[in-house]
């Protein structure tokens, strides 16, 4: 042991292990990684929008594809045949899509006051809209945007209605990942990836939709063909 | 003294193949995982390249890894959390138990966690009167049952579902209760639900943490990631020191390898990133514990430092032909399978018996090499650990060691095959002294030390004429 190793903080410990471990370093810090996979994807519009439907659908979520028009009809029926009484709505949410909701629904607004947790796990349903789709991997992105609000808002209510345009879905990860660069290195908001409703697969690997998570996702495909 | 009163593979796996239920349990669950993977994988045409790019990503870390950890320390903090350093597991525990006091907090909820389970975390907060919550369904069942974690991924896999409702029904008072998973899922939620609400303090792992931006990531199916990071006002997450990845780009490659090796979806459920703390939204307060506990060894050793490559997906356990029959338990350590064979040696030390053994836990098939999304080549670093251990023993090990029958034996065979006079002199007198054992052109049984190679298997008798002895009476 070196002496006097016990006054030094963990942290120089630690340091100090690693640069004798790494011993005489030839100056590799600029090492390049050599990424030689898919950044950009190949598909068309159609084709990115037709494979995320698939793939939402894959992981038992629901999908409706929708023209804007038709939008506030089919949430209302949704709500209707759900027994959704209670949603709620976070801050900058379209208001227009609300317009064919009963007057005789909840509507819980997480502004000017943030609900509380209680409220939020009593409630039946939450709306938001999303930052992105991937096609490839029928995955969600939110980045607690206008439309979208905090975390706690998608995770406590059972039912999780997103609403996403075609033309936020990207095709493959790596573009979904540079589209995250800003939120990430500037505003450092939470970043929340949702591929299908929770699930469980560990007792005897069968799978069981809805653990902790919202037990239903619901997605709205707004596409204009 | 020798450390660790575990016992070693050798001395337990047997006992564990006996058991027919949790061999069943275990061989489906790995098959079926096994073929999901070799599906989702298939789809990518850059499954390769992926796995090269993961493999440099982790090399690159590794070869600068004080420089991205002093960079992560800055990041985080800027983004308003703090960071704090563990060289080992009490360092951790003292440091955690110390936030959780301060916080008042006696409630705490937890995210499944193996470097938490590496450390004994829970053990350590029981000890100071702070009972942490298993908050994955897996590991609840394994908390509630007293038990021990047997897969990485799955960890109640040696349970079935009617162990499963006879514990449940026990332990959370419940009257009524199928077996079916939804039910059994059900339950569950009620009773963590309750405690995720009022939860004070969260307790975390972590699978990436960029050094960048200071983002650390979350990985999971059931929510209850989400929830632990979320809901409480204070986050603690352990993270070892070897999780660092340099750039939030790398993230693309490490979200599509790990979902698929792992749980062989094409992405699973939920993935959480969060960068320090965030006003309004989530914790206010975060924690980052960076935690070596002899990670730092095995930087240490080249040909092992590819090891700390790991992104604990699983794969390798399920392709393992030794895991699959022995199940995890039989490695004695929270790193079981392939993996637990190289990482617990090198982390441990080779003074633990029962971690020296576990190198020899493999049959060295190379099917863990394959599936490797980092491309960790497994079965060299398990060659060169029994290498380490052979010469570790004979180094530390007392007379008994030195004079023990196998190592005498390739002692005196080394000597035998490093001259050709010598080694002929070896055969002739194999020939002479074999006619009493040959029986029909084998040999069945050896007399002394050398019955125990022939107990399970026959041995060739030294032929009449050996080919070298033919060649040179050819002319
Ligand atoms: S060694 Fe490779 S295959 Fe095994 S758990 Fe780690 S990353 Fe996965």
């Amino acid at each position: 042991m070196v002496e006097g190793s016990e006054m030094s903080s963990s942290r120089d410990k630690i340091l100090q292990r690693i640069d004798q471990a790494l011993g005489n370093r030839t100056d590799s810090t600029d090492d390049v990684v050599e990424r030689r996979y898919h950044q950009i994807s190949e598909l068309t519009a159609q084709e990115k929008v037709n494979l995320f439907q698939e793939r939402v659908d894959e992981y038992k979520a629901a999908t409706e594809r929708v023209s804007e028009g038709e939008l506030p009809g089919k949430l209302k029926k949704l709500c209707e045949e759900a027994g959704i009484k209670k949603l709620v709505l976070p801050p900058g949410i379209d208001e227009n899509w609300l317009s064919e909701l009963p007057k005789s629904m909840t509507f819980l607004h997480d502004e000017p006051q943030p609900l509380s947790k209680t409220q939020l796990n009593e409630s039946d349903a939450v709306l938001t809209n999303c930052f992105l789709g991937v096609a490839q991997t029928g995955t969600i992105i939110l980045n607690a945007g206008p439309g979208q609000g905090r975390r706690v808002l998608t995770l406590l209510p059972d039912i999780h209605i997103c609403v996403i345009r075609q033309d936020q879905i990207v095709g493959i990860l790596p573009e979904a990942i540079r589209k995250l660069d800003q939120t990430v290195s500037e505003s450092g908001a939470p970043v929340t990836f949702i591929s299908g409703p929770s699930a469980t697969s560990d007792i005897e690997l069968d799978r069981v939709e809805g653990v902790h998570g919202p037990r239903k996702l619901h997605v709205f495909i707004i596409s204009e063909s | 003294m020798k450390k660790g009163s575990q016992p070693t593979f050798e001395e337990t796996a047997g006992t564990y193949i006996e058991n027919a239920q949790l061999r069943r349990n275990i061989g489906h669950a790995t098959k079926t995982i096994r073929d999901k993977r070799q599906l989702v994988v298939q789809e990518l045409d850059d499954w390769e390249e992926l796995r090269e790019a993961g493999r440099q990503i982790k090399q690159k870390v590794m070869n600068n890894l004080d420089r991205y950890l002093l960079q992560l320390e800055k990041s985080v903090s800027k983004a308003g959390g703090v960071v704090h350093w563990a060289a080992d597991a009490e360092d951790a525990n003292r440091i955690i138990t110390n936030l959780i006091k301060e916080k008042k907090g006696t409630d705490v909820v937890k995210v499944k966690s193996i470097t938490t389970d590496e450390i004994r975390l829970n053990q350590a907060l029981e000890n100071e009167g702070i009972h942490a919550l298993e908050t994955d369904l897996a590991e609840l069942i394994v908390q509630l049952a007293g038990d021990e974690p047997s897969h990485i991924l799955v960890p109640a896999i040696h349970k079935n579902r009617a162990e499963i409702r006879e514990l449940f029904k026990s332990k959370l008072n419940l009257k009524e209760l199928s077996d079916e998973p939804a039910d059994l899922a059900e339950a569950a939620r009620l009773y963590l639900r309750k405690n995720f609400l009022k939860a004070k303090v969260g307790i975390s792992g972590g699978n990436f943490a960029v050094a960048e931006t200071g983002t650390v990531a979350v990985v999971e199916s059931e929510g209850n990631g989400r929830m632990c990071t979320t809901l409480p006002d204070t986050l603690i997450t352990v993270l070892g020191i070897e999780k660092i990845v340099p750039e939030w780009k790398d993230i693309e490659v490490f979200m599509q390898l790990l979902p698929r090796s792992s749980t062989a979806e094409r992405m699973n459920p939920y993935n959480t990133f969060w960068t320090g703390t965030t006003e309004g939204d989530g914790p206010q307060k975060f924690h980052l514990v960076l935690l070596d506990n002899g990670r730092t060894n095995v930087l240490d050793d080249e040909t092992g430092r590819q090891t700390l490559h790991c992104i604990r997906c699983s794969a390798c356990l399920n392709v393992c032909p030794v895991y699959e029959r022995t199940g995890g338990h039989a490695y004695h350590s929270v790193y079981p399978g392939p993996i637990g064979a190289i990482l617990t040696p090198q982390l441990r030390g080779l003074d633990d018996r029962s971690a020296a053994s576990l190198p020899y836990a493999s049959s060295l098939c190379g099917a863990c090499y394959e599936v490797c999304p980092v491309k960790i080549n497994i079965p060299e670093v398990l060659l060169h650990l029994r290498n380490k251990v052979v010469l570790h023993q004979k180094k530390e090990g007392g007379f008994r060691q030195k004079t023990d029958p196998v190592h005498l034996a390739m002692k005196f065979l080394a000597r035998a095959f490093s001259k050709r006079s010598r080694y002929e002199r070896l055969q002739k007198m194999g020939r002479a002294g074999q006619w009493f054992y040959k029986k029909d052109g084998t040999i069945s049984k050896l007399p002394g030390q050398l019955s125990k190679w022939t107990a399970i298997r026959d041995v060739k008798p030294v032929p009449e004429k050996t080919f070298r002895e033919w060649w040179r009476d050819r002319k």
